[in-house]
């Protein structure tokens, strides 16, 4: 507990002194991109990596958030001008837009796991992906978001306190959510189905809540995007998104928290490297989707488990954490 | 009325070509239980064979039947290649491996084919060159008027159903084919090679699917790298909805697919045509998961 509090403190000093260095904007911006797509990356490992259920739509769950959060602030600054350019009351108001978008997701994350959770392995796969695209031509075609057109002007609130503090702190609900009888449930039902049930797990409420909580993290998410970006279109949120999800977890290690967040951090990089060489016109072409899936092929090839596996970094470099391997 | 015959020759049609690719994934999933997600851009490959054998060889200078069968059986050749390329290097290695990892592999070759295919080709679309042309103009027969091309297309894609449907109930092959889907392991102590069959099975499911990319390439002569995705989500669909692993009931769910998509646009709204698929998926899955021919398995400990 007090090392978590110590890493919240740590990430919002060290967010809080990167942020106030001028001429370093750019940096900023692909740790506040880090930061989502590694709180992304661990909500879907909630789900596929933890509990075993391989889901192909998650970005779905981050356009709900994201939009739902986007739509929010939207229209209470439209209502309220006065209290969203108010420092302290503008904070306010997107924690209760992130809050909001969580919810949202976690409510779409309900609506289409409930059904889908009956099916396993490659049906939940391609399940997933089609409930993802199902929420992509809702939002195509909602014009209360702009529909194909987009949302623009939402107000970039999200900085890089707000990114570390959310990703710490959920992080650790994810880990101490682990470590309870609900999170060894999930575990259970990853490891065999029947002999979970056997011993007296509920394997479909046990499947729905992971999916819930995995749905409400991503959402979240979205939410920070949304308010980063500031402005949505329903492409934004593709399949692309999702198989970006889906390699950061399986880099960093189906059911290693710490693999995911690492490895988010790593594909960020990549990505903007990849970003660098095309604009500084060494290739005029885009190779960040024929590097990934080599990557995802090579990982499965020759190190199906991942960076980590499913150990934790605490089990890695034992001595940092004061602690044994396990 | 007409209007009525119309849509279901369309319909038809339409549905002949999501059989064609319907058919390989039923075919792969009955030998190795495994979900081909790269099975659509296969069929996109197809289609750019089409086009570079027409462009090649001038296929499109004397557009006949002649030229259109050229350009399927070189497209057939390459995707056969090309299946058989994919389960040797991706999915051999892993034939042991837990399922989900197969899984990955499989959406990771898909993305392969699909962004070095956009690298290479560039992510604009190319135009088909009409390969095929009939020269009475249109088919009229009383009030109901047909285009030629969806009658051709219906009825080489009926033949090359019937052609498989004769190779894996007549011969060696497809007896070995049904027997290693029937179990590995039972097969293997028969005598028969069993991964040699995975390979035959590949490259069969494989060269249908480049056919169908042919004959789409025809129809909707705009092809693109990313043209595979979603015929080929639609095509799993259809085997979904037939029973997966059966191959009447891949053609069965594949035309139910196409008129119900045909039907859809022509008297509703075609803004929610791509979600139809996904919805009658998720419906089939809850209802009836074995699909409308397939068999029931009791999962055990």
């Amino acid at each position: 507990m007090i090392r978590w509090i110590l890493a919240f403190v740590l990430a919002l000093i060290f967010a809080n002194f990167t942020q106030s260095l001028t001429g370093y904007e750019y940096v900023n911006s692909i740790l506040i991109y880090a930061g989502i797509n590694a709180l992304l990356a661990t909500s879907l490992n909630l789900v596929s990596g933890f509990t075993g259920q391989f889901s192909m739509g998650h970005a779905g769950f981050m356009s709900v958030g994201g939009y739902s959060a986007a739509w929010l602030a939207l229209n209470l600054s439209s209502h309220f001008p006065a209290l969203t350019t108010d420092p302290v009351g503008s904070q306010a108001i997107f924690l209760i837009c992130i809050l909001f978008g969580g919810l949202q997701a976690a409510l779409a994350g309900y609506i289409v796991g409930l059904p889908s959770l009956r099916l396993k392995g490659d049906y939940l796969a391609i399940v997933t992906l089609g409930f993802g695209e199902i929420i992509r031509v809702i939002i195509l075609n909602t014009q209360a978001v702009g529909g194909p057109r987009g949302l623009a002007g939402i107000p970039s609130w999200t900085t890089l306190p707000w990114v570390y503090g959310i990703l710490v702190a959920s992080l650790f609900y994810m880990w101490r959510l682990l470590q309870g009888s609900r999170g060894r449930a999930f575990m259970a039902v990853r490891e065999d189905e029947i002999a979970a049930a056997s011993v007296g797990v509920f394997t479909t409420s046990a499947k729905v809540r992971a999916f819930i909580t995995g749905a409400f993290f991503a959402g979240v998410s979205g939410s920070l995007f949304a308010h980063s970006l500031s402005y949505l279109n329903p492409q934004t949120f593709d399949f692309n998104r999702s198989f970006e999800a889906i390699i950061m977890v399986v880099l960093g290690g189906m059911g290693s928290l710490s693999g995911s967040v690492l490895a988010a951090f790593l594909l960020t990089g990549l990505r903007e490297l990849l970003r660098l060489l095309k604009d500084q016109g060494i290739t005029e072409l885009d190779y960040r989707m024929v590097v990934y899936s080599i990557a995802l092929l090579v990982l499965m090839l020759t190190r199906p488990k991942g960076l980590f596996g499913r150990l934790e970094i605490k089990d890695l470099i034992p001595k940092l954490f004061g602690g044994k391997a396990t | 009325m007409v209007e009525f015959i119309q849509h279901i020759i369309n319909g038809l049609s339409l549905g002949s070509i999501y059989a064609l690719i319907a058919l390989g994934y039923t075919m792969v999933f009955g030998v190795l239980q495994l979900i081909n997600f790269a099975h659509g851009d296969i069929y996109m490959m197809g289609a750019f064979v089409g086009l570079f054998s027409s462009r090649w060889l001038g296929l499109a200078a004397h557009p006949s039947l002649g030229s259109l069968l050229i350009a399927i059986v070189c497209a057939m050749t390459v995707c056969a290649l090309t299946g058989y390329l994919i389960e040797r290097l991706a999915y051999r290695p892993l034939r042991k491996s837990p399922r989900i990892n197969l899984l990955i592999t499989a959406v990771g070759v898909s993305l392969f084919l699909e962004f070095s295919g956009q690298l290479w080709l560039g992510a604009d679309p190319k135009f088909f060159p009409e390969i095929f042309k009939f020269d009475g103009g249109l088919l009229k027969w009383g009030d109901i008027v047909l285009n030629p091309l969806t009658l051709t297309v219906l009825i080489i894609s009926l033949s090359l159903m019937a052609l498989l449907h004769i190779l894996v109930t007549r011969t060696r092959l497809g007896r070995a084919m049904r027997a290693v889907s029937f179990s590995h392991d039972h097969a293997a102590l028969m005598g028969i090679p069993t991964d040699r069959i995975i390979s035959a099975t590949f490259m069969l499911g494989s060269a249908l699917a480049g056919a169908a990319g042919v004959m789409v390439g025809l129809i909707y002569p705009k092809i693109e790298p990313l043209m595979g995705v979603l015929p080929g989500l639609k095509a799993f669909v259809a085997a979904v909805l037939g029973g997966i692993g059966n191959l009447t009931g891949a053609v069965l769910g594949a035309m139910i697919l196409g008129m119900s998509e045909e039907f859809l646009v022509g008297y509703g709204s075609s803004a929610y045509r791509d979600a139809l698929a996904f919805a009658i998926l998720i419906l089939t899955l809850l209802i009836k998961p074995t699909g409308l021919l397939g068999h029931g398995k009791v999962e055990k400990v």
